[in-house]
């Protein structure tokens, strides 16, 4: 892996987001919903409490529909127009260039994340929030975010077709987000207690909220780390298996 | 310089590539002829690295690319077919980019740009996004990032298909202009670019190599090859007559009526025997006949016609 080749393409990557209205339409999407989902679903004038909770509790949800969008034309654009067979034979690995989409993917949606601090604002000026508190938040939502990419990149590169990549981005991410929850624990309740239990640990939300609560534990953040990198090497496998086609 | 050695690809049941073998040098300009789906994208694509073989091996100056991608890739420029870029780039920023991904910086990364942009005449069209630019503008865009780096070793996959012939032409030019202290490959359907362009031919059909040599050997293979066609002014009463004394001349292997009409000419083309020319044979039979010649002339051959015979087994 070579730096200076990653930051070519991920300078062209991040820059190809704003030559598009897909930025724009985005972030304006993201900021949008985040403020309905924290005012009116959760609440966050009623609960009366200094903090973000009420606004990071559904980012979850938000991403399973956001980020596929953002992560469908990763690699299925670039194999539908040909443009692929270019990037591979300029002078690139395919570890570089997964890497380097992925990390514009992940530093658009840091983008998107930041322009949030009007939240920020609004909840130091209403009240004294514990601030780390909040930092610890924005962490775990960025972590989960690019858990979310890593999956849709790998997904993204399984097909041509965006709408396909994008439906079957979100049923993977679904199962990763509920994965702690009964329904999907039913499903297995004729395994072993141990295969149960390490498949409802691999669940988002459980790492997600309690890093969102302030309690930022190793093990959470290695959590989405090994996920993020496990994904991208899939990524990496799957287009030197499928570049052909 | 370029060495494909016993190359094969496997698409499934498919032998896409079998058993290709051939060298390339300096000062070669290679072109890859065959039917649509005879393999020749997919060698291509080998050569500059995309597709891994399932067995053989591609090397420029000893260097495998498979075993030594990234300095193979560096020493190659690849136009691939259909000339993809990204659409939603300005032409500017496209070539920066890949000036870029080059290696080049600063200074030197602005000098190679403009200096490409000059040599394949995309200056109207610099701040315009690829996907608003014409197919002749695209085609140039793809050839320019082809080019940029000056590589030693040029792949150009159907670089004229779809081009009006002005912009054939210009193309062409480019490419004689850069022939000299390259290797270039470049696959075509368009058989007379062969000649425009090319030093060497391969016929390659359902992934073997059926035909190599220049223009001029592959043309020799060709049934035209040194037939000689004429146009004699005479009666429609006379065909009969003139066909009979045609045959008969030494080394004359057959003959086909081109036009018999009452238009006062009859043309004919007149097939020598294997690897014999007859021209001389011929304008002395006339002499002596005192036949009146509106006019004859010697056929080198069609590229076409051995282009099917060889593609098709007719």
């Amino acid at each position: 892996m070579r730096f200076s080749q990653i930051s070519v393409l991920f300078k062209r990557e991040l820059s190809s987001y704003f030559a598009t209205p897909i930025a724009y339409v985005f972030i304006v999407i993201f900021l949008f919903l985040s403020g309905i989902f924290t005012f009116y679903l959760g609440n966050f004038f009623a609960l009366g409490q200094a903090d973000l909770s009420a606004f990071f509790t559904f980012h979850p949800w938000l991403y399973l529909f956001l980020i596929p969008a953002l992560t469908m034309r990763l690699w299925a654009e670039e194999r539908k127009s040909g443009s692929i067979e270019l990037l591979l034979t300029l002078p690139v690995t395919i570890g570089e260039a997964v890497v380097a989409k992925f990390l514009a993917a992940w530093a658009f949606t840091t983008i998107a994340l930041f322009l949030t601090f009007p939240m920020w604002m609004t909840v130091n000026y209403l009240g004294e929030p514990d601030n780390a508190v909040i930092a610890a938040g924005y962490l775990g939502s960025l972590l989960m975010a690019g858990a979310f990419l890593a999956i849709g990149s790998s997904i993204s590169a399984l097909t041509k077709n965006q709408v396909i990549a994008f439906v079957i981005t979100v049923v993977v991410c679904l199962v990763f987000i509920l994965s702690g929850f009964s329904m999907v624990l039913d499903f297995f309740s004729w395994a072993p207690q141990i295969i149960v239990e390490t498949i409802s640990s691999f669940s988002f939300l459980t790492h997600f909220y309690s890093v969102v609560k302030g309690v930022i534990d190793l093990r959470d953040i290695i959590y989405f780390l090994s996920l993020i990198t496990f994904w991208l090497f899939c990524t990496a496998i799957i287009i030197e298996m499928k570049k052909a086609d | 310089m370029v060495n494909i050695k016993n190359l094969y690809k496997e698409f499934g049941s498919l032998m896409a590539v079998d058993d290709i073998s051939f060298q390339v040098n300096r000062g070669e300009v290679l072109g890859f002829l065959g039917p649509n789906g005879a393999g020749k994208s997919t060698t291509m694509k080998m050569i500059t690295g995309f597709l891994t073989p399932s067995s053989g091996s591609v090397s420029v100056d000893g260097d495998d690319i498979v075993n030594d991608p990234i300095k193979v890739k560096q020493r190659l420029g690849y136009l691939p077919e259909g000339a993809p870029a990204y659409p939603d780039m300005t032409t500017i920023a496209f070539l920066d980019f890949i000036a870029e991904v080059r290696g080049f910086k600063g200074r030197e990364k602005s000098r190679r740009v403009d200096e490409t942009i000059q040599r394949v005449n995309l200056d109207k069209v610099v701040y315009q996004s690829i996907d608003t630019l014409s197919k002749g503008f695209k085609r140039r865009v793809g050839l320019a990032q082809a080019i940029l780096h000056d590589p030693d070793v040029l792949i150009l996959d159907e670089p004229t298909d779809g081009l009006d012939p002005n912009q054939k032409h210009e193309v062409r030019n480019l490419i004689q202009n850069m022939a000299k202290e390259k290797v270039i490959i470049l696959s075509t359907h368009i058989l007379e670019e062969v000649h425009a362009v090319c030093n060497r031919a391969i016929i390659i059909t359902n992934g073997k190599i059926v035909a190599d040599g220049t223009p001029t050997e592959l043309e020799a293979k060709s049934q035209y090859h040194n037939s000689i066609t004429i146009s004699v002014r005479a009666a429609a009463d006379q065909a009969n007559e003139l066909r009979k004394s045609l045959l008969e001349v030494s080394g004359v292997y057959k003959l086909e009526a081109l036009s018999e009409g009452d238009s006062g000419l009859l043309t004919y083309q007149v097939f020598p025997e294997a690897n014999r020319s007859i021209i001389a044979e011929i304008s002395q039979h006339i002499h002596q006949q005192k036949w009146e010649i509106e006019e004859m002339f010697v056929n080198k051959g069609r590229l076409d016609d051995v282009f099917r015979t060889i593609t098709t087994g007719v």
